[in-house]
Formats: C-alpha cells, structure tokens, sequence
C-alpha cells in the first residue's frame, strides 16, 4: 500500500474527480438553464435531424396583447417577408383577434403553421415536396414544388401561401421563390444552430414570455413541464393531427 | 468536254472545302472563354478539374440533405460557394455576365434557376467577414490570373 506509485495514482484520481465535481457545480451555479439546454440539444452540422426530438411550441393567449405584433414582424424580419397582408402576400405567423360572441370574451393569439404529427398538407403533397422532418418541422422542399397549391386547400390553419411574384434579395438563409408554397419552417436554420424561432425570440425579449419553444419528447425541458402542468389546447383537436404547436387560455 | 466539267466541278470542290475548313479554323483555336474572377478563399473546396464537371452534383446532393434532414455542413452549400464566389464588383454570383456562376452559364447556354430562389450575394454578417478576408488575399493574389480561366486554357492547349 505504501508504494509511492500507487499512492500518485491515488492522488490522480482524487484529483480528477475534484475536477470533475468542480465543473459541475461551477456549470449548475453559474448558468444552469443555458448549460442543460446546450447539453440537451446541442446538434453537430453533420448529424441528422432526429425522431428523438419532436420540436412544438406553447402560446399563451392570456399573455398575447391584443395590439402587439412583435412577433409577426420578427418573422418578417427574419424571413425576408414583406410584411405586407394582402391576398396575395406571404405570412408566415398573423395575429387574429377571436371574439366569443356569446359573452363578449376577447382573445388574441398568433396564428402559424401548426406542424401537425399527421400534416394534411404533406398526405396531398402529389410530388412530395411537402414534408414532415424527422423531429416533427413541417417543410416545403422548393426544389419540387410545383405549386399546385393543393396543400394550401388542405390546410386547416390557413397556413399557407404561395409566391405570386418574382422576388430578389432574399436571406441567403431562407430561399424562398415565385411559384412555390411557403409556410412557417419554424425558423429551421435558427433551430439547427441550437436557437429559437424568431417569434419566440421576440416575444421573450420584449417581456411578454407568451410564446414557448422546445422538444416535446424531453419531459425535462421547459415546454413538456408546462405543458405537464397547465391546461392547452389543439386547435381544430377533432382532426386528430396532433399540432406541434399548443394554446393556452382559449 | 466531260472531263473538262468534271475537272472543273472538282476544283470547285476544293475551293469550297478550303473556305469552309478557314472559316471553321479560328473556333477550333478556341473561342473567346469565360473568364472568371478568383474566389476569396486560398483554394475551392475541391479540385477545380472536378469542381467543373461535379459542382451540380454535389449542389444536388448537398440542397436534399440539407433540406430533408437537417445536415448543415459547410463545405458543399451554396451559401458557401457564394460566399467566396461573390463578384468583387458587383457583390453577386450572377448580377452580370462576367460574375462567376453567369460567367461559364451564359458561355455554356444553360438557364440557372437556382437564383430563382437562393441569393445570390452573401448575407451582411458574410459580406463583413469576407472584405476583411478578401483585403489580406488580394494583396498576396493581385497578380495572379483569374483562377478557373487559366486552368480552361490550359486544358485546352
């Protein structure tokens, strides 16, 4: 036992796990929420999108204010949307105010691509250019889109629009052309670096914390945890897709 | 007399074969090539012979893993390509003529539609990062020959 090697390996290891300790409290106490997210994430640019994760978002319609619209200019923003909402205009996230006519009961929330588990956009897709990504993002593929639009009939939410007119100097992240059907992606080259949708971005960062964010499949993250707590609802429920994206207070 | 018009016809034959084979001469020396402006980048990701046959393939390839499942390396994206491509002049990949993708597309007569929908300039962030760039590769690389158009020439002789 007395042998000086073994003793230095004993030191090593004592060391080591020190260390270890050490970073992990360093890591929980100075930043936990950001470290885990990062952990529980985090997506090298080689891998895959994965069915381990199903991202879906939570809207809190109380919190939503009836006048605000940050996040639908975000969207734009981000986009490369005109802004514009006309017939012809694209929108990918719009605020509507719903009235209960019976009581007077005012609600406003924003409505967006609601990336259905069982999407009827993608079941009438005739070139399948319109798809379901492995972690639940609902997508056109441009590139054999030929904008028939029947996706856009099929769509429950309003969804969807389609690009009338030639356009130029779109986000180099977001291509988006005259003759193809377009809706929210989630803000997919966002979620593939770790971050969130614009929207969410937005309303969080103006204070208004309506808009929720993260994987359903995780019942440790934030959104599963509330939606484990507190009452939501699908919109349209009784056509069994099962949104990705859930309200609150409606 | 008939052999008389027979030799005539021949001459007038060869004549006709001497003007035609002159008028072709100049496009077999070689029409005027594209030439293309050098990217910013020390080298392209691949082999400029390979580049020049392969780069619709590895477009292709790259644009459905992107699209489809998410993957996002870097080395094949168009986002990439037109980073470093991007005209000095113009800032764009396809705004006239002699910028790098138009160059050989018009030359070659092929209609491009992923403008339709791709930009073709780089976005703000990558405009920054790249005139930074751009100024320390310039001065090692002013003198050098446009980098696809000396390689075309050269492949020809």
């Amino acid at each position: 036992m007395n042998n000086p090697s073994e003793n230095n390996v004993d030191k090593m290891e004592d060391r080591r796990n020190f260390l270890k300790v050490g970073a992990m409290v360093a890591g929980a106490t100075v930043a936990p929420g950001v470290l885990f997210y990062g952990v529980a994430h985090s997506r090298a640019p080689e891998e895959a999108a994965s069915i381990g994760v199903r991202w879906g978002m939570l809207i809190d319609s109380a919190k939503c204010g009836d006048e605000c619209d940050d996040c639908v200019t975000a969207c734009n923003t981000e986009n490369g949307l005109s802004g514009e909402t006309g017939p012809q205009d694209t929108q990918y996230i719009r605020k509507l105010n719903i009235k209960d006519l019976r009581n007077g009961r005012v609600h406003s929330l924003p409505m967006l691509c609601q990336h259905c588990e069982n999407p009827p956009c993608v079941d009438v897709c005739p070139t399948g250019a319109s798809m379901k990504r492995a972690d639940g993002i609902v997508l056109v593929d441009r590139h054999i889109c030929i904008g028939c639009r029947y996706c856009m009939m099929a769509c429950p939410y309003k969804a969807r629009s389609f690009v009338h007119e030639p356009l130029t100097d779109q986000n180099p992240e977001v291509p988006r052309g005259k003759g193809c059907v377009e809706s929210c992606t989630f803000c997919v080259q966002r979620v593939d670096r770790d971050e969130e949708p614009a929207c969410v971005e937005a309303c969080n960062a103006n204070g208004h914390q309506a808009m929720l964010f993260g994987d359903l499949m995780d019942p440790e993250s934030a959104i599963s945890q509330a939606l484990k707590t507190h009452a939501s609802t699908e919109v349209r429920a009784d056509l069994g897709l099962n949104t990705g994206v859930r309200y609150q207070g409606i | 007399m008939a052999r008389l018009a027979n030799w005539l016809r021949l001459a007038a034959l060869g004549v006709a074969t001497t003007i035609m084979v002159a008028a072709a001469f100049p496009a077999a020396a070689g029409v005027d090539l594209p030439k293309l402006e050098k990217g910013k980048g020390e080298k392209c990701v691949e082999d400029t012979q390979f580049m020049r046959k392969n780069h619709m393939d590895l477009l292709k390839h790259q644009r459905d893993e992107t699209m489809r499942k998410g993957i996002r390396t870097t080395k094949h994206s168009l986002k990439k390509c037109v980073e470093c491509h991007a005209s000095e002049k113009t800032g764009s990949v396809a705004a006239t003529k002699e910028d790098f993708c138009a160059a050989c597309h018009s030359y070659a007569s092929v209609k491009l539609d992923c403008w339709d929908c791709h930009a073709t300039k780089p976005g703000a962030q990558q405009v920054k990062k790249s005139t930074s760039n751009s100024s320390r590769v310039t001065k090692s690389a002013s003198s050098v020959s446009p980098l696809m158009a000396s390689s075309i020439s050269g492949g020809n002789q």
